[in-house]
């Protein structure tokens, strides 16, 4: 009984979360920011069945969550047109199949090889696709894309989906279903092996697997979840565009997935929250801040590879045994010269995008942490350059005490036998 | 009776260097059968060639009377027959437990099974527990293969290859590294998971191939050179010579 | 027709040569480090700005010899500062580094240059005429280009066969770890092959910038197109990834060049379910050429056409 609450509850805070929250955040600009990040849960998801669980680094995911997307817009207007009486809640179905469809069919040209050629041949068909929106217009809508009206379906219970509200609760349930099942698949069998191919895809045929057939079956389910979530995003948005299957789109699922964190079921969760509240709130601030996202990729890369999760993973075991008051002092010390060296780089990177990018058409006076400076005179640059210098030197002198109280940490656990 | 390994004139040229040069092998259900040789001899080429991992020139390998020659290592596994690895070759990643369930999978019939829970199935978890015992490896169920001790690592080597519980053995050095105290170990670990079952193996220590088998290949510049009986092969001038050079003789 | 053909080959050859200008970097860096460096269209970028920037200053040719020297420093620096750390963390970590680093790159050259093309000029000491084919002229800027591609091939190839770097150059493309126990610094020489790589795809860049145009998306449109070349041609293989880069570079000249659809051929009533297709050009067709030759290669042949190395 208490294995099964043990199980349970997670789940049960979730589905609360998911209830409760637009009780919370009421406004509209959080309603649409939420449906936003539900459906880029189940995207980020459908892309760490490949890349954490079956060792698959794909450069082109976003084809099946466009065509996905694509093909349930197609048959929404088709039913509006011919009065079916279909509802738009199962519409992300038709998108799940239809990406199902394309996965196994590029798939089977894809997982011929693995490593870095599929990544290539991901990049290659990804690009195919996405050159070939130009061409068929007809399916792609051009520029202007296509539009729907998702209230034009036959209602549901009475409900049409019309209002933001009912569309969130939407979302919400189906990335309910789709996060316990993705889950789900992992405590199989197949789940299992996955994680085999992604360790050693050699040995994998010594144990009776063929390593292309699992990447194969994979693939398949990834491009699956990832259809659902592209029929998710015509439903909201009623507007479909061929820039949804691209390599921008396809490098944003990657960015998710790895700042939230490849090792751990929930942590493209974490990935697609921050980045979909990033990308929704930054864009306010800065005109700089694909390249913030970007800089923050390569710190992820370089720094915290195990990403948000991973992070939080590791200071959970040492929380979990009593050593975290080892770590405390150590990050007390280093963290004013990290945020110093942040702040700093930040103030160089906003005084040279307005010197350089928006100077001659908007002048160089500007608002900076809230300080009115002045990007053409002095006085701003050397505090930024000063800043960033000093936080970078300082950071870097005193990091070993915090690598020191992780070794202290480490021993601790060891001797608990937890390590 | 056919023999349960059967290898029929075989050979395996990479470019123009012949490494296997016509080797005949029968080897009898129940048997336990070890192959050595000096460094180089092409051991490890011929365990690639029955395991499937690189297909002959020319020649046959039977499986039970039937062919194996050219299929895929998937496919010989799905025949019972497995092999071990000389540079242990385990899933890091995966905890011990996981890598011998994963192990077990196949030939229990789960296959690419993805709509049952692994957790609730009971006759894995039976099998993935008793070979942890085997392997002597049950106080550590849960460390990440990875971290393991070398011992420890060609335990599970072993203990993988035989979780699917596979009637054709074969060994690749699995003592390849260890002190004395480890390859004993080793040794009464390959005889237990070996009853009843045909083993086939390459070892360089003599003492562990002279404890288990029942007979004995030389292998010598790809071309079998004695087999026979521990105590003949012992004797035998041609293995002395191939080993300790033109001095044993006089 | 004998003009379109003879043309539409000589404009082939170069962008064959320009791709395999930037596909030989990469697949040296690749076989010795094993990185699969994603900012080598950057690099490529670069180069063309700083030479527009010198050539604006200055004068086309400081921007010539600068230019790949100043995108071959950077690029040294971030092997050295940015890459060198990630060896021991897989070749995942530093594909995903380059792959970031390609968008930064690309972010502040929009933001220091802005996101219209910028007038990259061919100098008054190349515009003229070459020859003339029948009725068009061929110019001279394009022979200079091809001639400098031709100059760089031979340079990389005595570096590479009679130097003694060279010689330790080759010995670490396959066998590092033994060419460090020799004694040789191997960290220092896989940060000078990398920078070696920057410079030469800066230096395309900096011939290529007149000619095409100069802007913050031509990484992103070339970027692609690169890694075909280098997956068709067999990852790791120079051969095949020149061939690779001429094959793909005349069949995308000719097909832009050639312009007929299928409803110029077959009529212009289309069969049902291709009405987009029928009307479709070649000419529209040519972007996703490449992509087409990938996908008939993988499944014909896995490998590329002379593929060696497996990741």
């Amino acid at each position: 009984m208490k294995r099964a609450a043990c199980f349970l509850w997670p789940w049960l805070a979730l589905a609360a979360v998911f209830a409760l929250a637009p009780r919370v955040f009421s406004s509209g600009t959080a309603l649409t920011m939420m449906s936003l990040m539900g459906v880029m849960i189940v995207f980020a998801l459908s892309y760490n069945m490949l890349l954490g669980q079956t060792g698959l680094l794909s450069f082109g995911h976003a084809v099946y969550y466009g065509l996905g997307g694509f093909v349930a817009i197609h048959a929404m207007n088709a039913v509006i047109h011919g009065k079916l009486g279909v509802p738009v809640a199962i519409m992300p179905t038709v998108g799940g199949l239809a990406g199902l469809a394309f996965g196994v069919l590029f798939g089977l040209v894809s997982v011929r090889r693995a490593g870095l050629v599929f990544s290539m041949i991901s990049l290659g068909i990804g690009e195919l696709v996405s050159s070939s929106s130009f061409i068929l217009r007809t399916f792609f809508g051009g520029e202007e894309g296509i539009t729907t009206n998702r209230a034009k379906l036959a209602p549901l219970f009475g409900l049409k989906f019309g209002p933001q509200i009912e569309v969130y609760y939407l979302i919400a349930i189906w990335c309910f279903l789709c996060i316990a099942a993705m889950y789900a698949l992992t405590r199989t069998p197949f789940g299992r092996i996955c994680n085999a191919v992604r360790d050693n895809p050699e040995r994998v045929q010594y144990i009776g697997y063929s390593a292309q057939g699992i990447r194969l079956i994979a693939f398949s389910f990834a491009a699956f979840f990832a259809g659902i979530a592209g029929a998710l995003a015509a439903i909201n948005f009623e507007i479909m565009n061929a820039q949804q299957l691209g390599a921008q789109q396809s490098a944003v699922v990657l960015l998710m997935t790895y700042i939230g964190g490849v090792g751990y079921f929930a942590g493209p969760i974490l990935g697609a929250v921050i980045i979909t509240f990033l990308q929704i709130n930054l864009s306010d601030v800065t005109n700089a801040w694909q390249l913030y996202f970007g800089l923050m990729f390569i710190g992820f890369v370089s720094f915290a590879p195990g990403g948000v999760a991973g992070w939080l993973m590791r200071h959970r075991e040492a929380a979990r045994s009593g050593e975290f008051r080892r770590l405390a002092p150590a990050y007390a010390s280093v963290a004013p010269a990290l945020a110093a060296g942040l702040i700093g780089a930040a103030m160089l990177i906003e005084l040279a995008n307005r010197q350089l990018a928006m100077a001659r058409s908007e002048g160089s006076a500007m608002n900076l942490f809230g300080f009115a400076v002045d990007a053409s005179s002095i006085a701003p640059w050397a505090l930024a350059l000063v800043l960033f210098a000093g936080g970078v030197a300082m950071s870097w002198r005193l990091w070993p005490k915090v690598g020191d109280a992780w070794d202290s940490v480490n021993a601790g656990l060891r001797a608990k036998g937890r390590a | 009776m056919s023999a349960a390994l059967e290898l029929i004139d075989l050979t395996k040229d990479f470019g123009l260097a012949q490494i296997i040069r016509g080797v005949s092998l029968q080897v009898e259900t129940g048997e336990r059968h070890a192959i050595i040789g000096p460094n180089g001899a092409g051991k490890s080429t011929l365990f690639h060639l029955v395991s499937g991992r690189i297909a002959p020139t020319s020649g046959e390998i039977r499986l039970d009377g039937r062919r194996i020659d050219g299929l895929a290592p998937f496919e010989i596994y799905r025949r019972a027959l497995a092999r071990s690895f000389q540079i242990t070759n385990i899933f890091p990643r995966l905890s011990v437990y996981e890598n011998l369930r994963c192990a077990t999978l196949w030939p229990l019939g789960y296959k690419y099974a993805f709509w049952t829970p692994i957790d609730g199935l009971g006759d894995v978890r039976e099998k993935t527990e008793w070979l942890m015992e085997q392997i002597g490896l049950a106080g550590r169920r849960d460390v990440q293969a990875g971290v393991l001790s070398y011992a420890e690592q060609r335990s599970l080597e072993i203990g993988v290859t035989v979780a699917g519980g596979a009637n054709v053995i074969l060994l690749d050095e699995p003592t390849a590294g260890m002190n004395a105290g480890e390859s004993a170990q080793a040794v009464a670990l390959i005889r237990r998971v070996s009853e009843g079952k045909t083993l086939v193996m390459v070892e360089h220590d003599m003492g562990v191939v002279f404890d288990l088998a029942d007979r004995i290949s030389v292998l010598v510049y790809g071309r079998i050179v004695a087999s026979d009986m521990p105590e003949r092969i012992r004797e035998n001038a041609e293995v002395q010579e191939a080993y300790l050079g033109q001095a044993a003789r006089g | 027709m004998l003009q379109l053909i003879a043309f539409s080959a000589l404009n082939g050859v170069l962008y064959g040569m320009l791709l395999f200008m930037l596909a030989s970097g990469l697949t040296l860096v690749f076989s010795m480090m094993g990185v699969l460096n994603f900012a080598h269209v950057s690099f490529y970028m670069l180069g063309a700005y700083f030479g527009f920037e010198i050539e604006r200053r200055v004068g086309f040719w400081l921007g010539f010899f600068v230019a790949p020297l100043a995108v071959g420093a950077i690029g040294a620096a971030v092997e050295r500062f940015g890459l060198r750390r990630l060896h021991r963390l897989g070749h995942v970590s530093e594909l995903l580094f380059t792959f970031g680093l390609a968008f930064v790159i690309e972010e502040i050259v929009q933001m220091i240059w802005g996101k219209l093309p910028v007038d990259y000029r061919v100098p008054p000491s190349l515009d003229f005429v070459a020859f003339r084919l029948f009725d068009t002229t061929y110019p001279a800027y394009r022979m200079f280009m091809l001639m400098t591609a031709v100059a760089m091939f031979a340079a990389l190839f005595v570096a590479l066969k009679r130097t003694r770097v060279g010689l330790v150059i080759q010995a670490a493309l396959t066998h590092a770890d033994m060419v460090a126990m020799l004694g040789h610094d191997v960290p220092r020489i896989f940060t000078l092959v990398f920078g070696a790589g920057a410079a030469l795809a800066g230096l395309a860049g900096a011939i290529a910038g007149p000619a095409l145009v100069t802007q913050p998306s031509m990484a992103a449109l070339l970027g692609p197109i690169l890694f075909v070349v280098i997956v068709v041609g067999g990852l790791g293989s120079l051969a095949g990834a020149f061939v690779a880069s001429l094959v793909i570079g005349l069949i995308q000249t000719f097909a832009v060049a050639m312009n007929g659809s299928l409803a110029e051929l077959f009529g212009p009533v289309a069969p049902p379910f291709m009405g987009d297709l029928w009307q479709v050009t070649i000419a529209e067709l040519a972007p996703i050429i490449p992509y087409l030759l990938l996908v008939i290669v993988l499944i014909v042949r896995p490998t590329g056409l002379m593929g060696t190395r497996e990741s």
